[in-house]
Formats: structure tokens, C-alpha cells, sequence
């Protein structure tokens, strides 16, 4: 079964990396966003400046997980190669797993342009530990967002995909107080934020780079969105039969 | 013993009924060919059958069991639409991805050899030719070492020696007790290979018969005339076009038809008769008005 989930993954990846400049854009938005917003502008203060690189990984985090499985699920299910991968004799849980792992190495390497500008353009800093910690916490929290991913992917057609995708994914951002550093987001947002997925991996992330405390009532709000999620990503897999024409 | 089997089944696409009430069933080592013109439901029903779609009532089974559960799909092989290959990856990548997902699958060295692709192995799926690509798509039908193949026009559109090539291919599998079911809506590769053929139209069987039983059934010719006045009550007509004053009758006996026209003294000119297309053929058989 877990070899069958590599055997998904790999070839997601191998189709992945035919076209590379696919794997171009998914690292070109949060380097970007650092180069124009962090490193100007917290660039020089080390603990804000960890805090806002940590909250652009949560960003990015949750933009490349809503849209290469938001939509890119959406689209595979368009083409003809679905249909017959749901005849072979496997489930949905290699070809979930296998989108995951390929998803997480994507992520990673869209990930490294930013660890290498927080690194060397501002004065962010972590301790080794802390880096390891952080690394793991970026696994643990891209889950919730790859299930919200497969979820829309699989319950709706491309062209409405990529508009639930656009239309969440900024009040999530905002929302979650990934714009502003912690504690200092409009009162609303702070008392909303811990509940949201968003918030609630932001502080993950915030508490794995620095000593912001573990919230546990917004990890377990994290831990019940990311179960939400996944029923519903399996209960619109189980219910998908492709594209559909009436 | 019963490989694949439709009771009752039903299947609805919002308000439009694909399937009626069906019945059909493939024994193991048979050849069905399953006919109809695009839209009869044929598609829908090997759908269901292969665990893509789920019926709106009724119950499917495949090799004993539900379709829908994986352990039930390990000894089915499909062919994917040929359109719908992964065009960056290379024959070889797609054959050991399929293999990836049966326990004892074809050696891929085994499998190319057979359908003729082993120099095709480090080609993008791509790069190759529809001919190519349709030959890829029926060798992965074969992978998994199936007892059971659902293969949809796996010749159309192939030169007369692939073509040959593969309905051998077909045929020894079946000579070693495998199972075909094949669609088409062209009698002719129907014809070569299978000997029992199901019709399917309006959602419905039509016919479930020999193929020689089918081809009479199908062979409707069309008398088309040019006629000023109405016609008189013609005996064996299952279909009538009307195109201004130009009328086109389907019957399956054109001779009679003429004689009959000739008998009651119809003033028709431009006279022409011509062998209907399938498809004609099946909407006279479904009672559905032609519209072409």
C-alpha cells in the first residue's frame, strides 16, 4: 500500500518536473512577497523579521496547497486519464497519500527561496533546533491545507475551483492575522484568528521559531478543522465520478 | 460462473435516463461485443460495470462483487481513452505506474513485445501517433493479467495490419479463457472478433443475439424518392424522413419496398437506395425519429 503511494507520487512528480517552469511559479510568489514586504520593511529587526518569515511560509503553505490541489485535482479529474486511474484496484488512500508526499516536496522546494532570503537579507535567525522544529511544523500544517485542497478539487469543476480557491484564500490570509505580526492584528482578527486554520498554523509556526506559547485551544481548533477536512475531501472523492455531462 | 452482471439498473444524469431498467450479463471466457450509436448508454453501463460511476438503481457486479470496491477491480483491465495518456511521461513510465497497482503483473518486457510497443518504451506518450497511443492504451487493459477486459473501439482508426496484429492479440487471450467486452459502434470490429453482440438503445438491450442475428437486424437500407402526393400504407418501413419533397424510408427489405412502391402506382422520381449507417439503423430499431 505505502509503495503504491510512492509509486503515485513519483509520477506526479516526474509530470511535475517535465514542465518546470510550473515548479518555477509555485516558488516565484512567496520569494517575492519577501522581497517586497519583509525584507524592506521588518528586515532588520531579528524577532519581527522571524515572525514575518515564519507567517510568509504559512502563507505560502496554504496558497500552493489550495491551488495545486484545489485546482490541480480539479483539472486532472477533467481529463481522461482519471477515469481510468479509478478502475485500477486502488483506492483513494495511495492516490491521496501519494498527492501528499509529491505536494510536500513541491512545497519544500518552493519553500527553500525563502528560508535562503530570511537568511541572508534580513536579520532572522533560529536556533538548529528551532529550525528542525519549524521544518516539521511546516509538514504538520500544510495537512489541514491539503485536505481544504483535495476537498474543493474533488467536489467541484475546475473553472469554480480556481474561484473558491481565489475567494478563500485571502480572508484566510487576513483572517488568520498572517498580514500582521502577532498581536498586533485589528481586535476582531485576534480573537477570530486562533480558531482559523490559518491562525492556528501561524501560531504553530510562531511558537516553532520563537517564544510565542502554544495555544492548545487553537491547536485543538486546528486539529477539528483538519479532521472536518479530510471527511470531506474522502466524502467528495467517494462521491466524484469525473466530469459528468447531462 | 458470472463475471459482470447488470440487474435491473438504472442511471439517471439529473432529469435524462442513460439506462432503463437494464439486464446483461457476460459469462466467464465469453467475446461480447455491445453495440449502439453514441448516447444508447452503452458507455454508462461499462461505466458502472468497471466501478466509474454508481447506478441510480439496481446492482452491479464485477467478478462477484461490488465494482466499487478495489479488491473486486484486481482481475479488470480497461483500456483509458487514448486522447487521455500522460503526455509528458514515456510509454515505459505509464506501463510500470499501471503495473505498480497488481500483484503479479505482465513483465514489462513481456507485455511490450506482445502489442508491438517495445520500441516505443522511451517515447513520450505525447510524441506518438493516434495509432501509437491507441496501441498503448489497449496493451494497459493487459498489465494486471486480467480474467476480465472491457476494451472501447480498440481498433478504430488503426491500419489494417496493427489492426490485424491486435485482434489476434484479442482472440489468443480469449483462446486462454479470458474475458472480452468490447464497444463499438461499428459492426465490423464487432464482427471480426466477437460472436455474441448486446444492442444497445434508448438505455435499453435491443438485442442480445449471434452476430449474424444482429447484422440482419441492422441491415436497414434507405429508399430515398421525390413524391408530390402522400403515400400509401407501405408494409416493412421503420422509419420515414421527411425533407421537403424528398422522403427517406428505412425498411430492412428495400426489394419489397420498390416492388410495393412500383405495385401502387406511386409517381416518385430519383429513386435511390442506399445501405443506412449504424447509427440510422439503430434509431429506426429504437422507434426513435431520425433526425440527421
Amino acid at each position: 500500500m505505502s509503495s503504491l503511494a510512492l509509486t503515485h507520487a513519483r509520477f506526479q512528480l516526474l509530470e511535475t518536473f517535465r514542465i518546470p517552469i510550473a515548479l518555477f511559479g509555485s516558488a516565484f510568489f512567496p520569494s517575492a512577497a519577501m522581497l517586497a514586504f519583509v525584507v524592506p520593511f521588518v528586515g532588520s529587526n531579528a524577532e519581527y523579521a522571524t515572525t514575518a518569515t515564519a507567517s510568509m511560509i504559512t502563507f505560502s503553505v496554504m496558497s500552493t496547497n489550495l491551488f495545486q490541489y484545489g485546482v490541480g485535482v480539479a483539472e486532472d479529474r477533467s481529463q481522461p486519464w482519471d477515469p481510468y486511474v479509478r478502475t485500477l484496484p486502488a483506492g483513494a488512500l495511495p492516490r491521496f497519500a501519494g498527492r501528499v508526499l509529491a505536494g510536500l516536496c513541491l512545497m519544500a522546494i518552493s519553500l527553500v527561496p525563502v528560508v535562503l532570503i530570511a537568511a541572508f537579507l534580513t536579520e532572522a535567525t533560529v536556533t538548529s533546533m528551532q529550525f528542525l522544529v519549524t521544518a516539521l511544523t511546516t509538514a504538520v500544517i500544510s495537512i489541514p491545507f491539503i485536505l481544504m485542497g483535495l476537498a474543493i478539487g474533488y467536489s467541484m469543476p475546475q473553472k469554480a475551483a480556481v474561484v473558491v480557491a481565489q475567494v478563500l484564500f485571502f480572508p484566510l490570509a487576513f483572517l488568520g492575522g498572517l498580514m500582521t505580526g502577532p498581536g498586533m492584528a485589528p481586535g476582531i482578527v485576534e480573537d477570530l484568528a486562533p480558531y482559523l486554520p490559518t491562525g492556528g498554523a501561524a501560531r504553530l509556526m510562531w511558537a516553532a521559531v520563537g517564544d510565542f506559547p502554544y495555544d492548545f485551544r487553537s491547536i485543538a481548533a486546528l486539529v477539528g478543522w483538519t479532521a472536518t477536512l479530510g471527511g470531506v475531501a474522502v466524502w467528495a472523492y467517494r462521491r466524484d465520478e469525473g466530469r459528468r455531462f447531462s | 460462473m458470472t463475471l459482470a452482471r447488470a440487474i435491473d439498473v438504472t442511471r439517471r444524469y439529473g432529469d435524462k435516463l442513460a439506462l432503463d431498467r437494464i439486464n446483461f450479463e457476460v459469462g466467464a471466457g465469453e467475446l461480447v461485443g455491445l453495440l449502439g450509436p453514441n448516447g444508447a448508454g452503452k458507455s454508462t453501463l461499462v461505466n458502472l460495470l468497471i466501478g466509474i460511476r454508481r447506478p441510480t438503481s439496481g446492482r452491479v457486479e464485477l467478478c462477484g462483487g461490488d465494482p466499487l470496491q478495489p479488491a473486486n477491480r484486481r482481475a479488470l483491465g480497461v483500456t483509458p481513452q487514448e486522447t487521455g495518456l500522460p503526455a509528458s511521461l514515456r510509454v515505459g513510465e505509464v506501463v510500470d505506474f499501471v503495473s505498480a497497482h497488481y500483484d503479479k503483473p505482465l513483465p514489462r518486457a513481456e507485455l511490450l513485445d506482445r502489442f508491438g510497443l517495445t520500441d516505443l518504451v522511451r517515447r513520450q506518450t505525447g510524441g506518438l501517433s493516434g495509432g501509437e497511443k491507441r496501441r498503448v492504451a489497449v496493451a494497459l487493459a493487459f498489465v494486471g493479467r486480467p480474467r476480465i477486459v472491457f476494451l472501447d473501439e480498440p481498433t478504430t482508426g488503426l491500419d489494417v495490419q496493427a489492426r490485424r496484429l491486435l485482434w489476434d492479440g484479442i482472440r489468443s487471450f480469449q483462446a486462454e479463457g479470458g474475458t472480452v467486452v468490447l464497444t463499438s459502434h461499428y459492426l465490423e470490429e464487432i464482427e471480426a472478433l466477437a460472436r455474441r453482440v448486446v444492442v444497445i438503445g434508448g438505455g435499453r438491450v435491443i438485442a442480445d443475439d449471434t452476430v449474424t442475428a444482429v447484422r440482419g437486424l441492422v441491415a436497414t437500407r434507405r429508399v430515398s424518392l421525390t413524391v408530390g402526393e402522400p403515400l400509401p400504407d407501405l408494409a416493412g418501413v421503420s422509419g420515414v424522413e421527411r425533407d421537403g419533397d424528398r422522403l427517406h424510408l428505412l425498411t430492412a427489405d428495400a426489394d419489397r419496398l420498390v416492388r410495393d412502391l412500383v405495385a401502387h402506382d406511386v409517381a416518385f422520381t430519383d429513386l435511390e437506395v442506399r445501405p443506412t449507417s449504424l447509427e440510422e439503423a439503430f434509431l429506426a430499431l429504437t422507434h426513435e425519429p431520425a433526425n440527421t
